[in-house]
């Protein structure tokens, strides 16, 4: 094939053609990085600081062997079954918080919003339940363990309210996304021939959403069991307490078994989760 | 000869299924979550009766009311003005580096192509799921031991549980791409490091940024947080302060905190809208 005269062959570029825009970028992240690094007091060589790393190096080397005596196994086994509890009864409790609170505020349900406009008193009504569920879910659960702890005192309640109210703002929140993005035409109908609402979510919303609602919930489970581990360590019991307390006292065997004992529950709430949600299809 | 008896119009009803049905899979594993639920409400010493009580009501509202009014004096406003912004860079430098560590770990834990032996890949995704099933308070306070308190022990732990997350998702990714480009570059014989860099990279990179994106704002309540177990920010403020009861600065801080997390909300929310503009 003939080239048009005077264009010739165009040769590869031997470096990389947009490389001044690559040098900029990267200067620039990097100038971007630097008061991070001074607010966050990023300093890597204090790791390597010879009386760190002696410290750190003697806190590792004691996670061998673990402690695997029979009198801390069972206190473990108890404590880990303590963790799946807390998480188990706070998510009990939180869809307690968060069902009539969803059934409140979706808009599917509003009898007025089928001809047209929201009366103006249920729209309040709905944006204020919405404000007090953004309100639950954007408190970190371990802040209202810390509040729960003052009052209710150190041990397992001050972990359970503090899941139920964070994590009832979470489902909350999104199980109303969840019931406005389905198909709503069967609730409607219902509704519009003379139902009432809670028939209309039983017999309509309800069913069309459940798989959806069911592995949301599953999946909270999970991340219920992560955070009682945490909220352990501001005294809501459960392995973070022993993890607390154990970290505290450098005891290494000790922490090393906990550690594995919580991969292992978290690995295994992972595959339960999974597996229930491929079941739900 | 009599009548044959006409078909009904309609098939005649059914009895529903019986509630219980050894067979039934649902019904096992309904019975199964009661079970659960009831034995970790039996198991629990929870004190309903002292929580509920008028005395605890009152203990409550007067905490609440201890809370205003909120302490707003300008020496204290700047150091929560000090710790919201250590919160902030803790998580995004945490973020920064685990997107980092992210790629690099990424690529030993996925199979670049058919026929990779991908002699790593197991051995990194299980370094991976163990950094990643290890909460960042937890990591925090492993850390402190050598880092030392302060801020430097938060970032460090943000970073290695989101290196966790973000390896695997980035391996995900790198796995799905389309094979055609780094097959075409390979076949001309270039190195693995450059078919990532001008293959695998520029197709993945979308799906990257988002990722980043959404742990960054996991990150930013997590930094919060952390710093109750030592670890620096807003979280180590608050520590202090509630422990030595001023509920006033306590006050200020959560509402810093508030502040905080709903911002990174709208912000983030306005960024992804934009990039999937």
């Amino acid at each position: 094939m003939n080239r048009p005269a005077g264009t010739g062959a165009r040769q590869a570029p031997d470096r990389d053609p947009t490389w001044l825009p690559r040098l900029f970028w990267t200067t620039a992240a990097l100038a971007l990085l630097w008061p991070l690094g001074v607010a966050t007091e990023f300093r890597p060589w204090v790791l390597l600081e010879p009386d760190n790393l002696k410290v750190g190096a003697r806190f590792a080397a004691s996670f061998l062997p673990p402690a695997l005596g029979s009198d801390f196994l069972a206190l473990v086994a108890r404590e880990t079954w303590r963790t799946v509890a807390i998480a188990t009864a706070g998510i009990t409790l939180a869809l307690a918080v968060a069902v009539p609170l969803t059934l409140l505020s979706t808009r599917v349900l509003s009898v007025s919003a089928l001809s047209g406009r929201m009366a103006r008193g249920p729209f309040w009504l709905r944006q204020a339940v919405r404000a007090t569920l953004i309100v639950l879910r954007s408190i970190p659960e371990l802040v209202w363990a810390l509040v729960f702890v003052r009052v209710v005192g150190l041990g397992a309640t001050a972990g359970v309210l503090a899941i139920a109210l964070t994590y009832g703002g979470m489902l909350g929140k999104v199980y109303g996304e969840i019931l406005e993005s389905g198909e709503t035409q069967a609730t409607e109908t219902l509704l519009r021939n003379g139902a009432g609402r809670l028939q209309a979510f039983a017999y309509g919303l309800l069913p069309t959403n459940a798989a959806e609602l069911t592995s949301y919930t599953v999946y909270r489970w999970e991340c219920a069991i992560r955070s009682s581990v945490v909220l352990g360590f501001v005294g809501a019991g459960g392995l973070g307490q022993q993890l607390d307390s154990s970290m505290k006292m450098f005891n290494g065997g000790e922490v090393a078994t906990m550690l594995g004992v919580f991969i292992a529950l978290v690995a295994l709430a992972d595959r339960v989760s999974a597996w229930l949600r491929r079941a739900l299809g | 000869m009599a009548m044959k008896k006409p078909l009904a119009a309609n098939p005649p009803y059914r009895l529903p299924p019986p509630l219980f049905d050894a067979r039934c899979k649902a019904c096992w594993f309904s019975a199964a979550l009661v079970l659960l639920v009831l034995a970790s409400f039996w198991s629990l010493d929870l004190q309903w009766a002292q929580f509920l009580s008028l005395d605890a009501a009152l203990s409550m509202a007067r905490f609440a009311g201890e809370f205003f009014p909120p302490d707003l004096s300008p020496a204290f406003a700047w150091k929560v003005a000090v710790g919201t912004w250590e919160t902030l860079a803790m998580s995004l430098l945490g973020t920064a580096l685990a997107a980092l560590a992210g790629v690099v770990l990424a690529l030993p834990a996925s199979r670049l192509h058919e026929g990779d032996a991908a002699w790593s890949r197991s051995p990194t995704r299980l370094l991976l799921n163990a950094l990643r099933s290890i909460p960042e308070l937890v990591w925090a306070a492993l850390l402190l031991v050598s880092a030392g308190l302060g801020p430097f022990a938060g970032t460090l732990a943000l970073a290695l549980h989101t290196t966790g997350v973000l390896g695997r998702l980035f391996a995900e990714a790198v796995e799905n791409v389309p094979p055609g480009p780094g097959a075409a570059l390979r076949a001309q014989g270039v190195g693995p490091l450059r078919v990532f860099l001008y293959a695998t990279l520029p197709q993945v990179l979308p799906q990257l940024m988002s990722y980043t994106l959404y742990r960054w704002e996991n990150n930013i309540r997590a930094a919060a947080v952390l710093g109750v177990v030592g670890a620096g920010g807003l979280g180590q403020l608050l520590a202090f302060h509630m422990g030595l009861f001023h509920m006033g600065k306590t006050a200020t801080i959560l509402g810093a905190m508030l502040l905080l997390v709903a911002l990174v909300d709208v912000l983030s929310y306005g960024v992804r809208r934009w990039m999937t503009r």
